[in-house]
C-alpha cells in the first residue's frame, strides 16, 4: 500500500470509547498510552493490526485500543495470534500479555511462536506479580516471595523472560519500563519494525499487589547505577557518572571501573546483530550477579525468514509445480473402477 | 481408471461360486499386515465387490518379534451382494506366526481355510506366543482346512537369483501371501504391481523381488496338489457411477477440502498429532495446491485456537484430534462458542479413559462433545456412518459451521477412521452449496447484531477498513460486543447462543426410519454401529418382525420429527459402543423407555451378537 493514500493518524485514532478499567496508577496506562502514540507513526493503515491478549490485567489491552481485538483464554494468545497471522500474513498482529500468562499457563506457546519466528509482537508487561486473581507470585517472582498464595515465601527459582525467549532462538528481544516513555516508545517501535517475532519484556508496577516491584532500578537517585540502556554499536558504559563499563573476561562479563589503564575500547562493544544467542543471553541474566546493572533496549535483532512466509511460499511452490488443485480430479484419484 | 485384467490361465482345479467370504491375514506387526490388507482390498474393490474393512494393530509400533501383544490383523469382507459390516466370522484365515494363529483362531469359522507359516513355528516362536505344544501337531487345528505353507523358505527359493540379504527376502513373504489369496480368490494382480512399482521406484530392486514373491505365491497354489479349490465372488450391484475405495479419515480430508473450496475460502487445520486422527493431518497436510494450510502445533490447545484464529482472519478453521485431545481442546471450544466463529472440531474416537486403547474403537465420547464444556455451552454435534459417510459430514459440518458461525463438533472412530469401503465418488454439482458473506460495510456495524433467521452475527475480518472491532471470551453486551456482566443481558446471551444452534433444527432433514415405519421394535443408532445393525435388522425382517431403525447423524441439534417417531414403536433399543450414552439422552429428552445395548471391548459390533439382542428384545 502506497503511503499517500493512508490518513493521518493521531493518537485519538487509535483510543476507543470504552472505559478503561486499570487501576488508578497502573503502570499499564503508560504502556497503553506509548502504545498509541507509537501505532500512528508507523504508516500501517488501522485495519491492519489485530492485537491479540490471553488472560490478565495485561490481556484488557485489545478493549483501549481501536484495532480488530481479540481477548482469548489464558495463556493461549500466541496460538491464536499465530493462526491469525498465517491466515493472512499481510496483518499487524501484536500480542499483550503478562508474566503469567505467557510464562506460566501459555510459557509452551510463547516459546513455540519464538521458535517458529512467526511475524508477531509480543508486549510482556512483567509486573512479577498475579494481579487480577488478586495477588499470587509469579513466575518472575524473586524467590522467598511473600505473597498471598505464599504467606511463608515462594520457593520458586524465578524466570528470566529475556533469557527464555533467546533459549527459544528468538529473532527480536528487547527490555523497557512503563514509566521510561521515550524509551518504551522506541522499543515498542524497533519492535514493529522488525519482520520476524518479536518479544519486548516491559517491566511495569503494579501499584496495588506488588507496588514498587522495579522502584530499587527504576528510582531517579538510582536508575544510572542499576540499569545499562544498551544500544546497537556502542559500548556497554553506564553508572551515573558514565564511569562504569562491562568487558568480557573469558567467558563471563566483568563489571570494571573506567580509568586506571581501563578504557572504553576494552569494553564490549554492543552487538544487536550477533547470530549466536550466547552473547545476549549473557546480558540477558548478567543482573543475578550483585553489582551488575539491569540491561534495556534490544539485546538481539537478526533477520530469520518468517514462519507464515514460509507456509505461503510452500503453498506458491507446489501450486505452481502441480496447478491450481481440481477438486473433481481429487475426488477421483488413485484406483477407480465404473458401475454401470 | 483402473481395468480389470483377466487371470492367468489355470489347470482344471475346482472353482466354486460364493456370495460373500471374509479374510482375515495376522501376524507380527513388522510383517506388513496392514499393507497385505491395504492391497487385498484395492483388489477386490476395483474387481467390483462391495467390502468392509477392519483393520486391527497395536499401539506399540513395534513389539517384540513373535509375541502376542504384537499381533497385527487386517479383516476384508467383500462380496457380490451389499456388505454392511467387515465380518463376524472368519472364512479364511492367513497367519504368519504362532501368537497370530493363537490370537485369531477363535475367529475363524469350522471347516475355514487356514493357511500357516510353518517356518515361524520353532521351540522359541511357540514360546514367544506362550503355547505348550505345537497346534500343528497336537490337533488343535483338526477342525480347519489347514494348508501348512513354508512361506520364508519359498519367498527365499523364489528371490535367490536376486542376490537380496536374508531381511529384504523376509519382508517380501507377506507378497507371497497376498499371491495365494489372489489364487484362491480369483484375482488379477495387476493393482498390487503397480502400488509396488509406485511404492518402491527409487528401489527397481525391490520392485522385481516383490512382485516375483507374489507372482510366486500365486504359481504355488497353482501347482501344489493341496490347493484344489478356489473361489469366484462376482462383482456386486451397487448404483452407477464411478466408484474408489476409501477410509474413513481420507473421506474426512476430502471433504474438508470439498467444504472450502465449495466456501471459496482457504482451509486451515490446526492439528498435533494422536491416534487414530494423525492421517487427516497427513492427507490434508498434501493439499497445498487447493491452499490448504496445515499446522501442526505444539499441543492440542494450540492445534484449536490457532484454527480459531484462522477462522477469526478469514479461514475455514479446523481441528482434528482423538479423545484426549478433546478433552484438552475444552476451554477453547467454549471459546469459539463465546466469539461466535466457525469452526469444525473432529474427534475420532478411541477406547478411553485416558490413554486407554489408542488403536482401538469406541464411542464414548459423546456426552463429552455434547456437554464436555464449563458452562452453557452448546455446539451442534454431527456423526458420521460409514467411511465414505465421513466425506459428506465433514462437507455438513463446515456448511453448518459457517451459515451459523458456531463451532461444530463431528464424530468419528477408529473403526471408521482405518475401515474402508467402496465409495462412489460424488460429481461436484452434487455438492452442497457454501455461501459465505464478509461484511464490509461500516454503517451500522454491530460485531454481535444477528441474522433474524439463523442467528449468525457478521464475519468481519481484520483488514476490513472501518470495522474495526473486539471480541473475547468476556461476556458480551447483545448486539454491540462491549464488555457486560449485567445478569439480564448474560441470561439473553447464554439463550441467543442456544437457540442460534437450536437453529439448526430447521433446514436438517426429517428421520425417516429405515425398515418398517413403526410396529414392535425401533433400534436407534450413530455413528459407525451403522453396518451391525442394518445387516442385522435385515436378518430379522426377513423373519417377519416389525423393525425401524433411525441413524441420528445430528446429534445436537435432534432433528424435530424425533420425538414422534420414538412413540410410534413398542421398544426402542440403543445400541453403542460405551455404556449408554445417546440412550441417556433419549430418555431424558422424550421420556421414553428406551433400553441400551452397550458394548466396551475396542471393537465393533458383530451383525450375530446384535441379531441375537434384537431377538432377545422382541421376545
Amino acid at each position: 500500500m502506497s503511503t499517500e493514500t493512508l490518513p493521518v493518524y493521531t493518537k485519538k485514532d487509535f483510543q476507543t470509547d470504552q472505559e478503561v478499567r486499570w487501576c488508578p496508577g497502573c503502570g499499564d496506562y503508560a504502556i497503553l498510552s506509548a502504545v498509541q502514540s507509537v501505532f500512528p507513526e508507523l504508516g500501517i493503515p488501522k485495519e491492519k493490526f489485530v492485537i491479540v491478549s490471553g488472560i490478565g490485567c495485561s490481556s484488557r489491552f485489545p478493549y483501549y485500543m481501536n484495532t480488530y481485538g481479540f481477548h482469548s483464554i489464558h495463556g493461549r494468545a500466541p496460538a491464536v495470534a499465530t493462526g491469525v497471522k498465517i491466515a493472512h500474513p499481510e496483518l499487524e498482529v501484536w500480542v499483550a500479555t503478562g508474566d503469567g500468562d505467557s510464562l506460566s499457563i501459555g510459557g509452551n506457546h510463547t516459546i513455540h511462536m519464538l521458535r517458529r519466528n512467526v511475524g508477531i509482537k509480543v508486549l510482556m508487561f512483567n509486573n512479577r506479580i498475579y494481579g487480577l486473581t488478586k495477588g499470587q507470585y509469579s513466575p518472575t517472582s524473586e524467590i522467598g516471595k511473600k505473597s498471598k498464595s505464599t504467606p511463608f515465601g515462594s520457593a520458586d527459582r524465578p524466570f528470566y523472560p529475556l533469557s527464555l525467549a533467546l533459549g527459544a532462538d528468538a529473532t527480536f528481544v528487547a527490555r523497557s519500563v512503563d514509566v521510561f516513555q521515550p524509551h518504551l516508545k522506541a522499543t515498542v517501535k524497533r519492535a514493529a519494525a522488525h519482520k520476524g517475532s518479536s518479544f519486548i519484556e516491559i517491566m511495569q508496577n503494579c501499584n496495588i499487589f506488588n507496588d514498587g516491584a522495579w522502584e530499587s532500578l527504576t528510582e531517579k537517585e538510582v536508575r544510572e547505577d542499576h540499569i545499562i540502556a544498551i544500544e546497537h554499536g556502542k559500548p556497554l558504559i553506564f553508572g551515573k557518572n558514565k564511569d562504569k563499563g562491562i568487558r568480557m573476561n573469558g567467558l563471563e562479563l566483568e563489571v570494571v571501573q573506567l580509568g586506571n589503564g581501563i578504557a572504553e575500547k576494552d569494553l564490549i562493544v554492543h552487538d544487536e546483530k550477533n547470530h549466536n544467542p550466547a552473547y545476549a543471553f549473557l546480558l540477558s541474566r548478567m543482573d543475578s550477579t550483585p553489582g551488575f546493572p539491569t540491561p534495556i533496549g534490544v539485546l538481539r535483532a537478526v533477520d530469520a525468514p518468517r514462519y507464515e512466509d514460509r507456509i505461503a511460499e510452500q503453498i506458491r511452490e507446489v501450486t505452481a509445480k502441480r496447478g491450481k488443485g481440481d477438486l473433481a480430479k481429487l475426488l477421483r484419484q488413485g484406483d477407480t473402477w465404473e458401475v454401470k | 481408471m483402473g481395468t480389470i485384467t483377466q487371470s492367468p490361465p489355470r489347470k482344471s482345479k475346482k472353482r466354486e461360486v460364493l456370495e460373500k467370504a471374509v479374510i482375515r491375514f495376522c501376524g507380527d506387526s513388522g510383517d506388513g499386515i496392514q499393507v497385505t490388507g491395504n492391497q487385498f482390498t484395492n483388489t477386490v474393490a476395483l474387481y467390483g465387490n462391495d467390502l468392509a474393512t477392519f483393520p486391527d494393530y497395536p499401539a506399540e509400533i513395534r513389539a517384540p518379534k513373535g509375541t502376542l501383544p504384537g499381533v497385527s490383523g487386517f479383516q476384508v469382507h467383500f462380496g457380490s451382494t451389499e456388505i454392511y459390516t467387515p465380518g463376524d466370522a472368519v472364512d479364511a484365515l492367513v497367519a504368519m506366526n504362532p501368537a497370530a494363529l493363537k490370537m485369531n483362531l477363535t475367529e475363524l469359522k469350522k471347516n475355514g481355510i487356514l493357511i500357516v507359516n510353518v517356518d515361524n513355528f520353532g521351540a522359541g516362536d511357540l514360546k514367544k506366543a506362550q503355547m505348550a505344544s505345537n497346534p500343528l501337531e497336537d490337533h488343535t487345528l483338526d477342525a480347519y482346512r489347514v494348508f501348512p505353507v513354508e512361506l520364508m523358505k519359498l519367498t527365499s527359493a523364489a528371490l535367490k537369483e536376486l542376490g537380496l540379504d536374508a531381511k529384504s527376502v523376509d519382508r517380501c513373504k507377506n507378497f507371497f501371501a497376498l499371491g495365494m489369496c489372489y489364487w484362491l480368490y480369483n484375482r488379477p494382480m495387476e493393482s498390487t504391481f503397480r502400488w509396488i512399482e509406485d511404492k518402491f521406484k527409487a528401489k527397481p530392486q525391490l520392485i522385481e523381488a516383490n512382485k516375483l514373491a507374489m507372482k510366486a505365491g500365486y504359481a504355488y497354489c497353482e501347482a501344489t496338489e493341496a490347493f484344489q479349490v478356489s473361489y469366484e465372488i462376482p462383482p456386486a450391484k451397487l448404483a452407477p457411477g464411478l466408484y474408489r475405495n476409501i477410509s474413513g479419515n481420507t473421506a474426512l480430508a476430502l471433504g474438508f477440502v470439498a467444504a472450502s473450496q465449495q466456501a471459496g475460502i482457504p482451509l486451515f487445520l490446526g492439528s498435533y498429532p494422536i491416534t487414530p486422527a494423525s492421517d487427516v493431518l497427513h492427507e490434508l497436510s498434501m493439499y497445498k495446491d487447493f491452499g490448504v494450510v496445515t499446522f501442526q502445533a505444539e499441543d492440542e490447545i494450540a492445534a484449536v485456537t490457532s484454527a480459531i484464529g484462522a477462522s477469526y482472519a478469514g479461514s475455514l478453521g479446523i481441528t482434528t484430534t482423538s479423545g484426549p485431545g478433546m478433552a484438552l481442546k475444552t476451554e477453547a471450544l467454549g471459546l469459539a462458542v463465546a466469539v461466535e466463529l466457525p469452526l469444525v472440531i473432529c474427534d475420532i474416537q478411541r477406547g478411553g479413559p485416558s490413554t486407554g486403547l489408542p488403536t482401538k474403537t469406541e464411542q464414548a465420547d459423546l456426552l463429552q462433545a455434547l456437554y464436555g464444556r464449563n458452562s452453557e455451552a452448546p455446539i451442534p454435534v454431527l456423526a458420521a456412518s460409514s467411511p465414505g459417510d465421513c466425506f459428506w459430514v465433514a462437507l455438513e459440518a463446515s456448511r453448518i459451521a459457517l451459515k451459523y458461525m458456531v463451532p461444530v463438533i463431528v464424530l468419528s472412530d477408529g473403526y471408521l477412521a482405518n475401515g474402508a469401503e467402496p465409495w462412489r465418488v460424488p460429481q461436484p454439482s452434487e455438492l452442497p452449496s457454501i455461501p459465505v458473506h464478509f461484511t464490509t460495510d461500516a454503517r451500522g456495524f454491530m460485531p454481535y447484531s444477528r441474522d433474524p433467521k439463523t442467528l449468525a452475527r457478521p464475519w468481519a475480518i481484520p483488514g476490513t477498513p472501518g470495522l474495526e472491532h473486539r471480541i473475547g471470551g468476556i461476556e458480551k453486551q447483545d448486539v454491540t460486543g462491549n464488555i457486560n456482566y449485567e445478569p439480564l443481558n448474560h441470561e439473553k446471551m447464554c439463550r441467543l447462543r442456544a437457540a442460534k444452534v437450536e437453529a439448526v433444527a430447521q433446514e436438517i432433514p426429517e428421520v425417516v426410519p429405515a425398515g418398517d415405519p413403526s410396529g414392535e421394535l425401533l433400534i436407534v443408532g450413530w455413528g459407525s454401529t451403522y453396518g451391525p445393525i442394518t445387516a442385522a435388522m435385515k436378518l430379522k425382517r426377513a423373519k417377519g418382525h416389525k423393525i425401524g431403525h433411525v441413524h441420528l447423524r445430528y446429534l445436537n441439534p435432534l432433528p424435530k420429527n424425533l420425538g414422534e417417531v420414538l412413540k410410534r414403536y413398542k421398544k426402542i433399543l440403543v445400541p453403542e459402543m460405551n455404556m449408554g450414552q445417546l440412550v441417556m439422552v433419549l430418555r431424558a429428552k422424550y421420556l421414553v423407555d428406551a433400553q441400551g445395548y452397550d458394548k466396551i471391548q475396542g471393537k465393533p459390533f458383530g451383525t450375530s451378537e446384535m441379531a441375537a439382542k434384537i431377538k432377545e428384545v422382541l421376545q
